[in-house]
C-alpha cells in the first residue's frame, strides 16, 4: 500500500488528557486504573474512567448531541492542535475531500441505559426527552465529529468491537486509494456504560484489581475510555514524522467470544499487514499486544506472536495503564505505538509480576529506551474480528 | 468505482429471495404483503443456530442466498456488514435487565449485543477467515456500505459481499426508531466481469442530486427500514437496463450516484 502520514493526532485516555499527558505517564509507568467507581455500578473490579465527563454537557448548536460518548469524543477533538491542522487541510482540500470514519461499539447507549430506568410505571414508555438517533446510534459519534470538525466528505462509524478504531485505518487508506478523499479523520470513541460492565462479568473476564496482561495470575480485563483520532494524509502532501505502513484484517471463523487457542485470525491479520507494508517479521522492533489480561486471550496471542515473529520482538500491552479502552483500544495503541517511534521507547507492562511461564514471545516487564523504526499494534475483537496495523518514522 | 455485481440475496415482507423480488420488480408477479419469512439458515451449525440472534439470521439468509448463486465459495469473499439499529430485541433485553435491581445480563445476549455478530457467525459457518467490517451511517447504512464494499472490491482486488439487515425495535424503543418491517439484503460484487456478471455499476460520491424514488411495487411502509434504502438499485438490476441511481449519503449536500448498465 502507499503509506500515509499521521499529520496530527491526538488522545484522551485515562492515563492522560492529549499527547503530553499520555507520554509522560508511559515515560512514568502511571497507570490511570482505580477501583469502580462509575455511577451505581456495584462489580468489583477496577476501571479507567475520565473525570469530568460527568458535568460538561455539549451546549451550543450541538447540544442535541449530549451525552458520554459524545463529550468524550469532543474533548478529544479540542486537544494537540488537532483542530488546527484540520483547518489547514480542509482550506488545502475542501471539506468534501476530508472522509470522517469513528470506530464504536456501545456509542451512547448509556443513554438507553439511563431512559430505561426512567420508564413510565403505566405503560413503561421511555421519557420524551430520549433521543436515539443522536446518542445511541453508531453513526452520532461520527455525527458530530463531522458537523464539529465542518467536514463534508465520506463519513461512517465502524463498529468490529474491540477492533473497531483500528479498522478505521484500514478503511481510511481504501478511501484515500480509491480517490474518494484526500484525507480522512480517522478515529474511536467508547465510554464506560453499564451494559459493558455487567457484560464482561458475566462472561467472568473482569479483572478483581488493575488487569494484568501476560501475567501467571492474570484473571480479566479491566474497562476504560477512551478517545482519540488522527488525520492522514499521502505521503507526498502531509508533513509529520510518523506514517501507516500497513494494516491486515482477519476473522478467526472460530467463535464468538472466544479467540482461536492457537490464534490463527491474529497471525493471519499480522502477515496481511507485513505484506501490505512489504516488510518482513525482522523489520518490526516492537509489538504493542492487544494484550487484554484474560487467560485465553493473552494466551492465543502469546501463540500468534512466537509463530509470527519467533522469540526476540519486544512486546508488550499497555492496557495495564490505559484500561480496555473497547472500540478505541486500536486508535488508543496506535497512538501510543506512534509515541513509541517518536521517543524511542518501549513501555513494559504495568501491575504484571510474572510472566506465564508457559508463554514464548518476548514480554517486556520494564520499559526499555531503544531507537525504534517500525513497530506493530494490534486489535482483536469478539465475533473473531481482528486488525493489525503497521506504522514507522518518516524517512 | 466500477465494479460488476454477481449476485443478490434478499429477505424481506412478503420478499422470499431474489427470483421473487426480480419477478415483482419485473411486472411479471404482483407484490402481495406478508410478513418477514422468519428463517434460520442451513449454513449455521446446531450450536449457532441456537445462539444466532434474529438480526444474525436474517443477515446471514440474504448473504447465503447470495454466495449460492456467485458459485464461488464463502472463502473466497471479504464481507462488510451495514446496519443502522443492529438487533433492537438484545439491546432491549439488557437495557430492561440493567433498569432492574440484579441487572443480570446473559452471556449470550451480550456477545450478540456487538454490531459485528452478524459477520462472527457468517465467518464461523463459512470458515473464511478473509476481512469483514461493520458499518453503521443511520438511515444512510447501506449508501456507506456500499462505498466500503465498493472501495474494498477495487482497491483490494477481491471478492466482497455487502449485507445490508435491520429490523424493527420493540416497544418502547419502536417510538423512538418506528421501522416498521425486517429487510436484509446480499449484493456480491467483483472487481471485474464475469461471464455471470449481472451488471456493472459505477459508484460515485457527488454533489447532492434528487433520490430515485422507491419502487411503488412496494409498500411505502417498507422504507421506513434503512436497509430497505437499496431497492431503487435492486429494481434497476431487475430490469437490466442502463440507468443513473441516485442515493441520499449524509445529510447535507452529498449524493452517492450510481451508473448502472448491463455488462456486455
Amino acid at each position: 500500500m502507499q503509506p500515509l502520514t499521521l499529520t496530527a493526532m491526538t488522545t484522551a485516555n485515562p492515563l492522560g488528557l492529549g499527547l503530553a499527558a499520555t507520554w509522560d505517564g508511559l515515560r512514568h509507568d502511571r497507570h490511570g486504573l482505580r477501583p469502580n467507581d462509575f455511577e451505581d455500578a456495584t462489580i468489583k473490579t477496577w476501571i479507567g474512567r475520565i473525570d469530568g465527563l460527568e458535568t460538561e454537557p455539549i451546549t451550543g448548536a450541538l447540544a442535541e448531541f449530549d451525552c458520554r460518548n459524545n463529550r468524550l469524543a469532543l474533548a478529544g477533538l479540542r486537544q494537540d492542535e488537532f483542530e488546527r491542522a484540520v483547518d489547514r487541510a480542509r482550506e488545502t482540500y475542501g471539506p468534501d475531500r476530508i472522509g470522517v470514519l469513528v470506530g464504536t461499539t456501545t456509542s451512547g447507549i448509556l443513554e438507553t441505559e439511563i431512559a430505561y430506568r426512567q420508564r413510565r410505571p403505566s405503560d413503561g414508555a421511555l421519557p420524551e426527552t430520549f433521543r436515539y438517533r443522536q446518542t445511541q446510534n453508531l453513526f452520532s459519534v461520527s455525527a458530530v465529529v463531522r458537523r464539529y470538525l465542518r467536514l463534508t466528505g465520506p463519513a461512517t462509524s465502524i463498529s468490529t468491537a474491540c477492533s473497531s478504531s483500528a479498522k478505521v485505518f484500514a478503511s481510511a487508506s481504501r478511501w484515500i486509494e480509491a480517490g474518494l478523499c484526500d484525507a480522512v479523520v480517522a478515529g474511536g470513541v467508547d465510554s464506560l456504560c453499564f451494559m459493558t460492565l455487567y457484560g464482561f462479568a458475566s462472561l467472568g473476564l473482569l479483572s478483581d484489581g488493575a488487569c494484568r496482561p501476560c501475567d501467571t495470575n492474570r484473571n480479566g480485563l479491566s474497562i476504560g475510555e477512551a478517545s482519540g483520532f488522527v488525520l492522514l494524509e499521502r505521503q507526498r502532501y502531509g508533513t509529520g514524522d510518523l506514517m501507516l505502513l500497513g494494516y491486515g484484517e482477519s476473522s478467526d471463523a472460530y467463535h464468538m467470544s472466544t479467540p482461536h487457542p492457537e490464534g490463527r485470525g491474529a497471525v493471519a491479520a499480522m502477515e496481511r499487514a507485513l505484506d501490505r507494508a512489504g516488510i518482513k517479521p525482522t523489520d518490526i522492533d516492537y509489538v504493542n499486544l492487544h494484550g487484554t489480561g484474560t487467560q485465553a486471550n493473552d494466551r492465543a496471542e502469546d501463540q500468534a506472536i512466537r509463530r509470527t515473529f519467533g522469540e526476540n520482538t519486544p512486546c508488550s500491552s499497555t492496557k495495564g495503564g490505559t484500561g480496555h479502552t473497547l472500540g478505541a483500544a486500536g486508535i488508543t495503541e496506535a497512538i501510543i505505538a506512534g509515541l513509541c517511534l517518536r521517543h524511542g521507547f518501549m513501555p513494559g507492562i504495568l501491575h504484571t509480576k510474572q510472566v506465564d511461564p508457559l508463554f514464548q514471545s518476548r514480554i517486556l516487564l520494564k520499559s526499555e529506551a531503544s531507537p525504534l523504526r517500525r513497530v506493530m499494534s494490534n486489535s482483536f475483537g469478539f465475533g473473531g474480528n481482528n486488525c493489525s496495523l503497521v506504522f514507522g518514522k518518516a524517512p | 468505482m466500477q465494479v460488476c455485481i454477481q449476485s443478490v440475496g434478499l429477505v424481506g415482507p412478503g420478499l422470499d429471495g431474489w427470483a421473487c423480488a426480480r419477478s415483482i420488480f419485473a411486472g411479471q408477479d404482483l407484490y402481495r404483503l406478508k410478513p418477514t419469512p422468519q428463517l434460520i439458515p442451513d449454513i449455521l451449525a446446531s450450536t449457532e443456530r441456537r445462539r444466532s440472534s434474529d438480526v444474525a439470521r436474517l443477515a446471514i439468509a440474504a448473504a447465503q442466498e447470495a454466495l449460492r448463486s456467485s458459485g464461488l465459495a464463502g472463502d473466497q469473499v471479504a464481507t462488510v456488514f451495514t446496519s443502522s439499529d443492529g438487533d433492537g430485541r438484545i439491546t432491549d433485553q439488557i437495557c430492561a435487565a440493567l433498569a432492574r435491581l440484579e441487572r443480570e445480563i446473559s452471556p449470550t445476549s451480550f456477545h450478540n449485543s456487538v454490531h459485528n455478530a452478524p459477520a462472527g457467525y457468517w465467518s464461523i459457518a463459512t470458515g473464511s477467515q478473509l476481512a469483514s467490517t461493520n458499518v453503521c451511517a443511520y438511515d444512510l447504512s447501506f449508501a456507506a456500505g456500499l462505498l466500503e464494499a465498493a472501495a474494498q472490491t477495487i482497491v483490494e482486488h477481491q471478492p466482497v459481499m455487502l449485507i445490508a439487515s435491520d429490523l424493527p425495535f420493540p416497544v418502547p424503543l419502536h417510538a423512538f426508531r418506528p421501522v416498521e418491517h425486517s429487510f436484509a439484503a446480499a449484493i456480491l460484487m467483483t472487481p471485474s466481469a464475469a461471464k455471470t456478471s449481472l451488471m456493472r455499476w459505477d459508484i460515485g460520491f457527488e454533489p447532492s442530486r434528487p433520490a430515485t424514488s422507491y419502487p411503488e411495487e412496494l409498500p411505502r411502509s417498507l422504507y421506513s427500514n434503512p436497509a430497505a434504502r437499496c431497492l431503487p438499485l435492486l429494481a434497476t438490476l431487475a430490469r437490466g437496463k442502463t440507468e443513473t441511481v441516485s442515493l441520499d449519503y449524509l445529510d447535507d449536500d452529498r449524493s452517492l450516484v450510481i451508473s448502472c448498465e448491463p455488462v456486455v
